[in-house]
């Protein structure tokens, strides 16, 4: 999606609004809604996922090592993956700003 | 040439759908509709026609099993009257924003209350700007025809509109006519298969129906508004198909007896050919009388209206259809605005008859013609509205 | 209680089908509840959603959340347009005009959307035993709208149009049971499940759509702004749910019972209503009258695991 929202015109709609980039709202920063973020002591992380399967924003990936952290473009920092983490590895810090 | 019957024309209409080989028929059963979805249900039974039929649990459901079935891509048909179409109100809309090339036939009949199982075209005018493209049929070969016609103009990819055909409840549905049916090849030549426009499928996700924020939604509309337009094109493409492969050439307007005539009757629907009854015997006394016929209602034929009534001095418009308390039936309104900014606009009397299936005889819109003959000479200012024959 | 195979979330489908950034609230439940349907279901399926949180979150016209086929058309008809779905591509399979992949048909919508507006025509759907599944996602409100009560508003619970005031005190009817109402039209597979026991929940959905026939999942999903909770909370208090008997997780195939989770003793409801927001304003006595009617309920459902 090259035009944002305020720049489309109705030719520039789909037949039937119909949107055929799926997942386009991958886009979305919602990230910016964030006043806490998560922080990991990976001293005490065991790798399990936990973490990873209860965010409901997908905002948590797996890093190269296998230790799961926070995808900042979309966490919200609600605080889930603190709360459920087997070893409260997590903590939820304030946003700086 | 086809095989000529005669054939109540709800079994007509099932027949048609048959020939146009639909996939699914979602519909729910409502006098004076349930002839069609009968024979079509003895159809499916009888391995006549390979299609689900879905035996809805309300006319909401109807439609809303229309969307998801010609979302995905199949054939589809319903049809309803009155109260059923009140009912799908909301989704009706939404299919048309949807662009769903769904086939809706309409036995016209009058909305409650008082509840009435009669003809009128009450139901139809309760949805003009719902964005399906409008035709009306006036007889057993128009119905069986325009089943054909809908099914091609709404699944052509430069159209992908849904499409009523309207058809008067019981004065069509339950009256055996002689008319034509097509043969199979005839059908092939005339009606491709549907390939649609956009179609649900795991191959290629697409998200239809999204919601629109302040800042999208006009121009969604535009949009919308813009296909309605556009349609006419291929819908004036597939009627002249249609004459080359039957010989039946149908038009947005059609006249009669128009040679110099300066009071003409406008009609739409079944009525049409007992007003020509009327004008014949008009024109036999030696009065200048003549008949437009609107077929298509939306989009609005505009160009072939004004053609059509240059030259006339007063249109005698009939509406079957009240608008309480408002200029006047919907059809005599949208007529008055169609030749508003005209350099000569003629006088609109406007009769709203036939409610709820009262018969209006040729003798009657005779009397109408007189009265109308009548205010021309007192000069009067007219009412906007006529309610004709009610007891007082 | 079966113990939790901590790794097991590493073997679950990386792929998301529902995508992130999406606009649902912090820490909201629902929307991990649709992440886990949508990994258990795959790409393989085409997705009918009411008008609701989930519908308006994930799709704001340009965009869109979903990587599957998806329509939303309106409110009261997300298991019409599946069943039309689900008729059509029968059909098309049928006259060779599509191969058959063995795409799942999804219902999906909220409790108003399922055991209110839309009871009708799910029913129709299930009645006419369409091969599909319809998911509802159960918030116990209208909370797209506001938080306005719906019929699977729990007894007591505080809503916009069930508030506790002078005279009434919340909800004043307990939750409809839409598991049951399912069960009622004999389809093959019923099931309960919650976002807070996310392997439950995934084997679950899988199991349904393998089934032939129509397949029901109710799914609880907490919703912090709505139950008034802090958004931390939501996988916590659907724990609590589960292990005081409020919302049992059990499935039912062919009018089998069967508790996929037994919690063991029913821990005191209390523990569940009290950090809610919702259930503030209720008196030692409404709570002792919940206390009663869940353990009826529960007892109800054990032995219809034994028959």
């Amino acid at each position: 999606m090259i035009k944002s929202e305020e720049e489309l015109t109705w030719k520039d709609l789909e037949v039937g609004c119909v949107v055929s980039d799926a997942g386009n709202a991958r886009q979305y920063k919602t990230g910016d809604w964030r006043s806490l973020r998560p922080i990991c002591d990976k001293t005490k992380c065991i790798k399990c996922g936990v973490c990873y399967i209860f965010c409901p924003d997908m905002a948590i990936r797996k890093t190269d090592e296998g230790y799961f952290e926070a995808d900042l473009y979309y966490c919200k920092g609600c605080g889930i993956c603190a709360q459920e983490c087997i070893t409260s590895c997590i903590t939820m810090v304030e946003e700086e700003e | 040439m086809g095989e000529r019957v005669g054939i109540e024309v709800s079994l007509a209409a099932s027949e048609a759908i048959k020939m146009a080989n639909v996939d699914v028929v979602a519909a729910y059963p409502i006098t004076p509709q349930t002839h069609i979805v009968e024979h079509l249900s003895q159809l499916v039974a009888d391995g006549e026609l390979d299609a689900e039929f879905i035996p809805v649990e309300s006319e909401h459901s109807a439609m809303s099993v229309c969307c998801g079935s010609s979302a995905v891509g199949a054939r589809t048909f319903t049809c309803t009257s009155s109260q059923g179409l009140a009912l799908m109100n909301e989704i009706v809309f939404i299919a048309a924003s949807l662009r769903l090339p769904i086939v809706m036939l309409l036995a016209n009949r009058s909305l409650s209350g008082p509840l009435s199982i009669w003809n009128d075209h009450s139901d139809v005018m309760s949805i003009r700007d719902c964005g399906w493209i409008q035709v009306f049929a006036e007889n057993g070969q128009e119905v069986f025809d325009h089943v054909l016609f809908a099914f091609r103009v709404a699944e052509d990819a430069k159209v992908s509109l849904p499409v009523i055909v309207n058809i008067d409840g019981f004065v069509l549905t339950h009256m055996i006519e002689p008319l034509e049916f097509w043969d199979e090849d005839t059908v092939k030549k005339y009606l491709p298969d549907f390939k649609p426009v956009n179609q649900l499928h795991p191959d290629k996700p697409i998200t239809m129906g999204a919601f629109g924020m302040p800042i999208i939604f006009t121009e969604a509309k535009k949009a919308q508004d813009e296909a309605l337009i556009k349609s006419k094109t291929e819908i004036l493409k597939a009627w002249k198909e249609l004459g080359d492969l039957v010989g039946r050439y149908y038009q947005p307007v059609e006249t009669n007896h128009l040679e110099g005539a300066d009071t003409v009757f406008l009609t739409m629907g079944s009525i049409g050919e007992t007003v020509s009854l009327a004008v014949n015997e008009l024109r036999s006394r030696g009065k200048a009388v003549g008949q437009v016929k609107l077929r298509l209602w939306r989009p609005f034929p505009f160009e072939e209206l004004r053609e059509a009534v240059k030259g006339v001095k007063r249109i005698i418009v009939i509406d079957r259809a009240i608008s309480f308390g408002g200029p006047g039936g919907p059809v005599a309104s949208e007529i008055r605005a169609a030749l508003y900014k005209e350099r000569t606009m003629p006088a609109i009397t406007n009769f709203i008859c036939g409610l709820a299936g009262r018969d209006v005889t040729p003798d009657d819109y005779i009397k109408m013609y007189e009265k109308t003959e009548k205010m021309t000479k007192k000069k009067v200012r007219e009412e906007d509205y006529i309610i004709y024959g009610v007891r007082e | 209680m079966e113990p939790l195979n901590v790794y097991a979330s590493r073997l679950i489908t990386k792929k998301e089908y529902f995508t992130p950034g999406h606009r649902a609230c912090q820490g909201c439940a629902e929307a991990l509840a649709v992440r886990l349907v949508a990994k258990a279901l795959g790409k393989n399926v085409v997705v009918a959603s009411a008008t609701g949180c989930m519908e308006i979150v994930s799709s704001p016209l340009p965009f869109t959340n979903w990587e599957v086929p998806w329509i939303h058309v309106a409110f009261e008809n997300a298991a019409a347009v599946a069943s039309g779905a689900e008729a059509g591509t029968k059909a098309l399979i049928r006259k060779g005009k599509l191969t058959d992949k063995g795409t799942v048909f999804l219902g999906m919508g909220g409790d108003g959307a399922t055991s209110d507006i839309g009871l009708q025509a799910l029913s129709g759907a299930f009645e006419r035993g369409h091969n599909f599944l319809y998911v509802c996602y159960d918030n116990e409100a209208y909370m797209n709208t506001g938080i306005q009560r719906s019929s699977a508003t729990p007894f007591g619970a505080a809503t916009t149009t069930s508030p506790a005031g002078k005279l009434t005190s919340g909800q004043i009817t307990w939750k409809k049971n839409m598991p049951e109402i399912a069960v009622a039209h004999n389809i093959p597979y019923v099931a309960t499940a919650c976002s807070s026991y996310p392997f439950d929940l995934i084997k679950k959905v899988e199991k349904a759509a393998r089934i032939q026939g129509p397949a029901y999942v109710h799914i609880l999903s907490i919703c912090p702004t709505g139950w008034r909770l802090p958004p931390d909370k939501a996988i916590w208090i659907g724990r609590l749910a589960v292990e005081t008997g409020v919302f049992p997780l059990y499935e039912v195939e062919h009018g089998k019972y069967r508790l996929t989770l037994d919690v063991g003793e029913l821990r005191p409801v209390k523990e569940y209503l009290k950090p809610q927001g919702r259930f503030r304003h209720l008196t030692d006595e409404l709570v002792e009258d919940i206390q009663k009617r869940v353990r009826e309920e529960y007892n109800k459902l054990k032995i219809k695991t034994t028959l």
